[in-house]
């Protein structure tokens, strides 16, 4: 019956020449091969997050006086509400994790060169803007710490010298954090970014399989003193079958967070009280938020916070560009942006865990 | 031969600077001034009165000086003529005219409204009332007159929290005489007030959480010297804070009882300026129990008292019960915040429970005992509810994990096959 179907649908759409290019497809196979998985279980995660956010959106009303209530709804209420909602909540954060990993991956494995500088570049977008979903998603349940978190990350905006201040009342929808950021926010998380997103994934996807999977320079060295050690494996079905493996695990990984550490709900947000003590923005911002922290308050007769910020600013946008810093045969090119990718490597986490321990 | 130059600027400048010290002139010289300050800041012991601590006081900060008081001649350094009776100088202010002398302005709506719109006037005619003015009425110059609560030559307003009369200092202020047993000798009362205050649940809402409304000296016994408003006797004072026990208490078996036996209502069981914090161990029979100091073991009254702290401490426990059972589910990730909330109506009807006790109505008591037992079942079922929920979900996880173990497994030797 299946098979009667395919063929049905084969001779109208020409399946077979459709599917072709995937199963002459091959993969690099090596010892670093499982860090071209990360790329993947990104993908997947995005796909629950607007699998899961259709579902949210059933019972989510944005507005000031609604929004909490809506949440408490849908943990406490709505059959499995709690389990949407967490592995919502959860597949953001390890989407967001998952993202940097693949992207240091990419860097250490050398996977950014030439030919690849668009997909590196595309693949960069991507991860802001997976950032920007972080950042507008965590404002929606508009519970305190969301609620502060926003009017922190949203000030740090407007610090930005000449657009700054436009850019905050643009984020904020007026010079404070209110309803009106939040539907603002609900509407970029919803409709926006995802739009964004989904168009990038697809030309990052198309890049990726015109180009081909990256060998890592080493490897391709060994391969070509010893041709024989070239290995491949089929893209379809071996390399999609481990990557469906890795989907699994991460179901699993998933799973087991949103039923031992369902996502906390807090207190609904009061414009009025005071930000909590010791209020730090969620950990993938840390790293920043760290670092202008430590940012004296004027360096020279520039403010210390819009130095950081722009400092910030210019080292993502050079990151960006990494691929159009490096020469080909050029050692000593290749030495330098290595030595920054470790140190950039170590920043991140030894600020991130930093900005934990401190008070 | 040199030439007669005009310097324009030089000239200019100092034609204004010769103008400006003739305008100027008669105000420096006004202010500077002031002869009994400075001969008295060169005195010794209590006739000395610096400028920096006269500067403290609101009078001379709102303009008057020491004439205002002492009368005098202040703009001459000769004694005959700074301290002559003709010039109005009146010397030391004899204590007995301290009153009146201050009365002249402070009862002079007129005059305060000048300088201060709210204050009151009546501050005379209320000292009139009170014991102080009376005894002092009577001859007695050992009593407080304005000056010894309120300072002298560095009289900040209460509101200042290094005034005097401020609410936090107004007990050590009173205690610095009603504390000292020699010099309250002749009049026979108590001399440790301020020892029990000190130790009080109102000391503590006062000093400890600086909660300037909590109850001083003056709150309940009046300030000038009138009681409060409607308070026949100070022993009645609690009921201008405490308005719902006193109602209850007003309408219970106890008010009558009390009042035939001549016994001084809340003071009875809760004491006066030691007064601590009421717990149920009151209702209790051991060291803080006040009941059992009137009525006897398996009397009627013993047995209310019995069921009303049993139920009080059921409540309580089951509070606690609830709220252990809350804080495990919380504990786990469980959403139950408005269990939580619901936890608050719990506390309240214990609070309601235990404010009713004032009626000395069992079935009253337990009416809000019931209520409160409700709730608190209620969120203990909640909690117990969420840590159930809690479970289904650990043991669907285990059905899922192993799912996708066997999966993974399937997949593996798929691809094995595969591959081989």
């Amino acid at each position: 019956m299946i098979a009667a179907l395919i063929r049905w649908l084969d001779e109208r759409l020409d399946l077979e020449g459709l599917i072709a290019p995937f199963k002459h497809k091959t993969v690099p196979r090596h010892r670093l091969t499982y860090w071209y998985f990360f790329g993947g279980i990104t993908l997947f995660l995005f796909m629950i997050q607007v699998l899961t956010g259709i579902l949210l959106l059933l019972y989510y009303r944005p507005g000031a006086n609604e929004a909490y209530e809506s949440v408490q709804y849908i943990v406490t209420r709505v059959q499995f509400g709690w389990l949407i909602r967490s592995i919502h909540a959860w597949a953001a954060n390890l989407m967001i994790f998952t993202a940097f990993v693949h992207m240091f991956s990419v860097v250490f494995l050398k996977a950014y060169r030439k030919p690849r500088e668009l997909t590196w570049v595309t693949g960069m977008i991507l991860l802001f803007l997976v950032m920007g979903f972080g950042f507008s998603g965590y404002l929606l349940p508009w519970n305190t710490l969301a609620f502060f978190a926003t009017k922190v990350g949203t000030e740090m905006a407007g610090q930005v010298p000449i657009v700054g201040k436009g850019m905050m009342i643009f984020l904020r929808g007026g010079p404070e954090v209110t309803g009106a950021t939040l539907t603002r926010f609900f509407g970029f998380h919803v409709a926006v970014l995802p739009g964004i997103v989904t168009v990038l994934i697809a030309i990052h996807l198309f890049f990726v399989q015109r180009q081909g999977m990256s060998v890592p320079p080493k490897v391709e060295a060994e391969w070509t003193a010893n041709p024989a050690a070239r290995r491949e494996m089929k893209f379809f079905p071996n390399f999609a079958l481990r990557e469906l493996m890795a989907w699994y695990v991460a179901m699993g990984v998933l799973g087991a967070l949103a039923a031992f550490f369902p996502w906390n709900l807090g207190v609904k947000a009061d414009p009025f009280i005071s930000a909590p003590a010791g209020i730090k923005p969620e950990w993938y911002f840390l790293f920043m938020f760290q670092t202008l922290k430590l940012i004296p308050s004027k360096v020279w007769f520039v403010d210390g916070e819009v130095l950081g910020i722009l400092g910030c600013s210019l080292a993502g946008l050079l990151w960006m560009l990494l691929p159009f810093f490096e020469r080909d045969k050029a050692a000593r090119t290749k030495v330098w942006v290595t030595g920054i990718s470790i140190f950039a490597l170590v920043y991140v986490i030894g600020m991130t865990v930093y900005g934990f321990l401190a008070n | 031969m040199a030439s007669l130059r005009i310097n324009v600027p030089r000239v200019t400048s100092s034609v204004l600077l010769l103008a400006g010290s003739i305008l100027l002139a008669p105000s420096l010289y006004g202010q500077a001034v002031n002869s009994c300050l400075d001969c008295h800041s060169a005195l010794d012991g209590p006739l000395q009165v610096t400028p920096e601590k006269f500067s403290q006081d609101i009078h001379a900060q709102k303009g008057l000086t020491c004439v205002s008081c002492h009368g005098g001649d202040a703009s001459s350094y000769d004694p005959d003529q700074s301290m002559s009776r003709k010039a109005g100088w009146k010397g030391k202010i004899d204590r007995r005219q301290i009153p009146q002398l201050c009365g002249s302005c402070h009862s002079n709506p007129a005059y305060m409204r000048t300088y201060n719109p709210s204050l009151r006037t009546d501050q005379l005619d209320q000292y009139h009332t009170s014991m102080h003015g009376k005894r002092l009425a009577a001859g007695d110059t050992k009593v407080a007159v304005c000056t010894d609560c309120h300072s002298v030559h560095d009289l900040r307003p209460p509101s200042d929290p290094r005034s005097t009369v401020n609410p936090v200092n107004v007990a050590q202020t009173c205690s610095r005489c009603h504390s000292d047993a020699a010099y309250m000798k002749p009049y026979g009362i108590p001399t440790n007030q301020f020892a029990s205050y000190s130790v009080s649940v109102h000391h503590e809402a006062m000093v400890v959480r600086g909660d300037l409304s909590a109850p001083t000296c003056t709150t309940c016994h009046g300030n000038h010297g009138a009681a409060p408003p409607g308070v026949d006797k100070v022993q009645n004072v609690c009921a201008n804070c405490h308005a719902f026990q006193a109602q209850m208490y007003g309408k219970s078996s106890h008010f009558k009882a009390f009042q035939e036996k001549g016994l001084p209502g809340c003071v009875v069981c809760h004491s006066n300026h030691g007064i601590r914090m009421p717990s149920d161990a009151m209702l209790g029979t051991g060291h803080a129990g006040v009941c059992m100091k009137c009525h006897a073991p398996g009397d009627k009254c013993d047995l209310a008292r019995s069921a009303i702290l049993g139920n009080l401490t059921l409540l309580d426990g089951a509070i606690k019960d609830a709220d252990q059972s809350l804080r495990l589910a919380e504990s786990s990730g469980m959403e139950v915040s408005e269990a939580r909330l619901a936890q608050d109506q719990a506390r309240d009807s214990l609070t309601k429970a235990r404010v009713t006790i004032h009626t000395f109505q069992t079935s009253l008591v337990d009416a809000d005992i019931q209520a409160g037992m409700k709730i608190a079942a209620a969120n203990l079922k909640a909690g117990q509810d969420a840590m159930v929920e809690r479970n289904h979900r650990r043991i669907g996880l285990g059905i899922c994990l192993v799912a996708i173990a066997f999966m993974l497994v399937g997949l593996w030797l798929y691809i094995k096959k595969l591959e081989s």
